[in-house]
């Protein structure tokens, strides 16, 4: 039975270890949890991989079938439709393959926590949505995988709900992905009202066909491009809507590992590139993209320096990657930014989860400047967390050293501008090799700033480490998809993409094999540079010290969040206090409710007045009844007789 | 001034006086006396106008049979002179003004229509017993028949009421 | 001849005053006597109608009304001496029990 033809029992298999897990599982043990979430994962898996397998032996041809008819409105339809193309493979094998392993994981870390059943139950709802949003073939049931993976963010991200900052950020990541995705709904319906479809299929030849918008001009397809991009500014954190992610670190750490930074944040990166044809038609959007995405990487790397928390400096630079990958979309490079998304959800996975590693080691502890001198310690932890570090600083042969110099390489030839974006890009590289490397030296090195008797320091059982070897093993091999001319290697990423992006690439910014060799070389100078100076600044003895003027200002992450609080949130408090609530809710709403029931009251009390209980008066009311009656049979007669007129 | 006109004005204004007194006299057993005499004049206008049967009747029924219970019921509760209260001031005030605004919207919408009406004659020919009876027995019996159940009702629901409670 | 314009004015006249007396009187035997009255006034107007048009439909209403009118007659009167014995009293606003 080929699974082609039953695409649908990938996503369902963890729906239903979802149901099972959140019905059934309050009372179970671990191991029976363990047994549902982790099989139903694992199930999904093989059979993705089957269907990957499939797919090759179909020599590779697009693949899309509609299973049933979910909205059908005149001629408009919207169906159950799921598609395998080769973009659909890699996001495939990403989301199941990473999702599995974390899941293993997660059953080491969470081992102790309260509500086991239920982070299981709803991590397995988070890979139904995510994977219904990677095999839709129309932006409607898209846009449902997108909104179930922002449900399931909130439900994880809040998953220590008894804490007030952990029910606040989820609350944050929730609204503001919700205004990410007002934009994207508008940008639906404006394609939806351009092409009367929203198959992607249909769409993207309908656009094809079209001439493209200029540089400048704000067609059509330039605002609806706008618009899909807003919504993946909100899902994939970038300026300005990146400011729940930093906070969703409150969630447990393989929420983290998982949910922002291998899956969910890269849906704004798939829509982009699964719309390039949309893209490469409105040039002026792609460049928005691009610049986008590269102030985003600049900045959070930027934030990222000083921070002092653990998971909030992998959260900054989580934001500052996805900038990388916008960038290479928005440069026409769609290829790198997708093998910069496969390698980031190796590496990042891999940092998330030995930082999560380092803390269940430390009992709790996430503060950097409370740890040091671990790497003797724990030292299957410690290896780990080094390779996903020079993966990311983009070391060769590590993964991210060949996805981040496609990209940096694309945007230096891109025409306008394409140096400036390289020369920020590069910078930004620089700081995430610094920060990066601060945080392995202030962690593992140096002396222990903690108190031996509080903290009992242990190694990660099994089920934590294993994974960890199985994602440094990919951090490091990861990267060889795309071997560049200068080791005899071809771009074997970009050629099994072609099919898919074939356009698109032709346009995208070339360079020649010498200067890209040039470029390879300043990009791992640029790296070491970064990771010389932390060794400088924060190995040996180092002392925490005061914050002011500059520091002050990026430790306050550019006071971003107060700025919007006051600006956006505030005023929108008082504006539903004072105007909805008492003005509209409790003045017009109640007060017409009210108003009628008091009127009825009032008229009540009026016409009761005839109801005097004296017979006399009754008898006058009869009369009065008469005498209406009279008048009004009678006027046509009476009136001229009243008024005189002629007899 | 014809014979008829004469007559015609004795009766009305004796109708009117004797009217004007039900309402002014203060115990109602001359009251019901009054009434009686507005109901003989009338009889006397129906023999004026040519209709005897129902002269006829008018007098044995009304003036023999339910004036007579008037007086029987007053007689029995032993009715006394009206007392000077004045409780419903509505009555008072509206109801005199409603009452002329009755009998001018009568009095006006007849005189304005009823210009063309020939007058009543005398002769007895066309509205004879006779014909009475004819018209009752073929078009009306309907609801002559209704009217007769009426009468076994009302005659029930009268020995009800009034019966003693044992 | 007598026109029929005048027997239906004094028609007219007897219901007011009959209306004048239903209004007026406290005393609840009075009050229906007001209510005969009218019904008198109505009879005279039918049949001065009847006469006039030469149609004897008129006054066979007129025997129905008198009909109807006594069988009235007789139940009122039993509702009045139930009534008078349980207030003791004919006046008409003794009869206030559904008053607030």
């Amino acid at each position: 039975m080929p699974i082609l033809n039953h695409l649908w029992i990938i996503p369902l298999l963890p729906l239903l270890g979802s149901a099972i897990n959140g019905l059934f599982g309050k009372g179970w043990p671990n191991k029976t949890v363990n047994m549902v979430a982790l099989g139903s994962t694992g199930l999904s898996f093989a059979f993705a991989v089957e269907a990957v397998r499939e797919f090759f032996g179909n020599g590779q041809q697009p693949f899309r079938k509609e299973f049933f008819d979910w909205i059908v409105a005149g001629n408009f339809r919207a169906g159950f439709d799921l598609q395998l193309d080769q973009l659909t493979v890699v996001m495939l094998m990403v989301v199941t393959g990473v999702g599995f392993l974390i899941h293993i994981y997660s059953t080491g870390y969470m081992a102790h926590e309260g509500g086991y059943y239920r982070f299981f139950s709803y991590l397995n709802l988070f890979m139904f949505f995510m994977l219904i949003l990677v095999l839709a073939a129309n932006f409607v049931l898209l846009f449902v995988g997108w909104e179930g993976v922002g449900l399931c963010s909130y439900l994880l991200i809040g998953f220590y709900f008894l804490k007030k900052s952990a029910s606040d950020a989820g609350k944050k990541a929730f609204i503001v992905n919700r205004i990410g995705d007002f934009g994207f709904m508008l940008g639906m319906f404006l394609l939806f009202r351009t092409f009367h479809t929203l198959d992607f299929d249909a769409v993207f030849k309908q656009i094809a066909d079209r001439p493209a918008d200029a540089m400048g001009q704000f067609g059509t397809l330039t605002v609806a491009a706008l618009l899909l991009f807003v919504g993946a500014t909100g899902k994939s954190a970038q300026l300005p809507l990146y400011v729940w992610l930093p906070d969703a670190m409150e969630g447990p750490t393989p929420v983290s590992a998982l949910i922002h930074a291998a899956t969910m944040v890269t849906a704004g990166v798939y829509v982009v590139a699964r719309s390039h044809v949309l893209y490469t038609q409105a040039p002026t959007a792609m460049y928005v993209v691009a610049i986008v995405g590269c102030a985003t990487a600049f900045f959070a790397a930027t934030i990222g320096l000083v921070q002092s928390d653990i998971k909030k400096v992998l959260a900054y630079s989580t934001v500052s990657q996805l900038g990388y990958m916008f960038l290479g979309c928005g440069v026409g490079a769609f290829s790198a930014g997708i093998f910069h998304l496969m390698t980031h959800a190796f590496f990042k996975a891999l940092l998330f989860l030995s930082a999560g590693s380092v803390i269940h080691a430390m009992g709790g502890e996430q503060d950097m400047w409370h740890m040091g001198g671990l790497s003797k310690k724990i030292k299957v932890t410690y290896w780990c967390m080094l390779f996903g570090t020079i993966a990311i600083a983009g070391f060769p042969p590590f993964a991210a050293f060949f996805s981040k110099d496609a990209i940096l390489a694309a945007a230096y030839g891109h025409e306008p501008a394409g140096k400036i974006l390289y020369g920020v890009g590069l910078l930004a590289a620089v700081l995430t090799s610094f920060y990066m490397f601060r945080l392995v030296w202030l962690t593992f090195y140096g002396e222990q700033r903690y108190d031996e008797h509080h903290v009992h320091v242990h190694e990660s059982p099994k089920n934590m480490t294993v994974p960890l070897m199985i994602l440094a093993f990919l951090s490091l091999t990861g990267g060889w998809f795309a071997l560049p001319a200068l080791f005899g290697g071809r771009d074997y990423f970009a050629d099994f993409l072609s099919p898919v992006f074939g356009a698109a690439e032709a346009g995208g910014g070339e360079v020649a094999a010498s200067l890209e060799h040039i470029l390879s070389i300043v990009a791992v100078v640029a790296a070491t540079a970064g990771l010389l100076v932390a060794w400088r600044m924060y190995t040996g003895k180092v002392k925490r010290g005061t914050s002011e003027g500059l520091h002050k200002i990026l430790y306050n992450k550019y006071y971003v969040d107060e700025l919007y609080q006051a600006v956006v949130v505030g005023p929108l408090i008082w504006l539903s206090r004072n105007v909805f609530w008492k003005v509209v809710d409790v003045g017009v709403i109640d007060g017409t409710v009210n108003g009628i029931a008091h009127s009825t009251t009032a008229v009540g009390d009026t016409v009761r007045q005839t109801q005097s209980g004296n017979t006399r008066s009754y008898a006058v009311w009869v009369l009065v009844g008469a005498l209406v009656v009279f008048a009004i049979i009678f006027w046509p007669i009476l009136h001229p007789a009243v008024f005189g007129g002629a007899r | 001034m014809s014979g008829s006109l004469i007559i015609f004005f004795v009766l009305a204004l004796l109708a009117v006086f004797a009217a004007i007194s039900l309402i002014v006299q203060r115990h109602p057993i001359h009251s019901a006396l009054s009434l009686i005499v507005v109901m003989i004049a009338l009889a006397g206008l129906y023999l004026l106008m040519g209709a005897e049967f129902v002269a006829a009747v008018q007098i044995i029924v009304y003036g023999g049979a339910i004036m007579v219970l008037f007086v029987f019921v007053i007689m029995l509760l032993n009715a006394e002179e009206e007392e000077r209260t004045n409780f419903s001031k509505l009555a008072t005030y509206a109801g005199i003004p409603l009452a002329l605004a009755v009998a001018g919207f009568i009095a006006a919408a007849i005189a304005s229509s009823s210009g063309s009406l020939p007058a009543p004659e005398s002769s007895g020919a066309l509205t004879s017993t006779k014909t009475l009876s004819n018209l009752l027995f073929s078009d009306f019996v309907y609801p002559f028949e209704l009217t007769s159940f009426l009468i076994l009702v009302a005659i029930l629901g009268a020995i009800v009421l009034a019966q003693r409670e044992t | 001849m007598v026109p029929t314009s005048y027997y239906l004015i004094l028609s007219a006249i007897l219901f007011g005053l009959g209306i004048v007396a239903f209004v007026f009187k406290r005393n609840i035997i009075t009050i229906f006597m007001a209510i005969e009255l009218m019904l008198n006034a109505v009879n005279l107007a039918f049949v001065a109608f009847s006469q006039s048009l030469g149609k004897s439909d008129g006054e066979v209403f007129v025997l129905f009304v008198i009909v109807v009118a006594a069988a009235e007659a007789a139940v009122g009167l039993g509702i009045i001496i139930l009534t008078a014995r349980n207030r003791r009293s004919l006046n008409v606003e003794r009869v206030d029990l559904l008053k607030l």
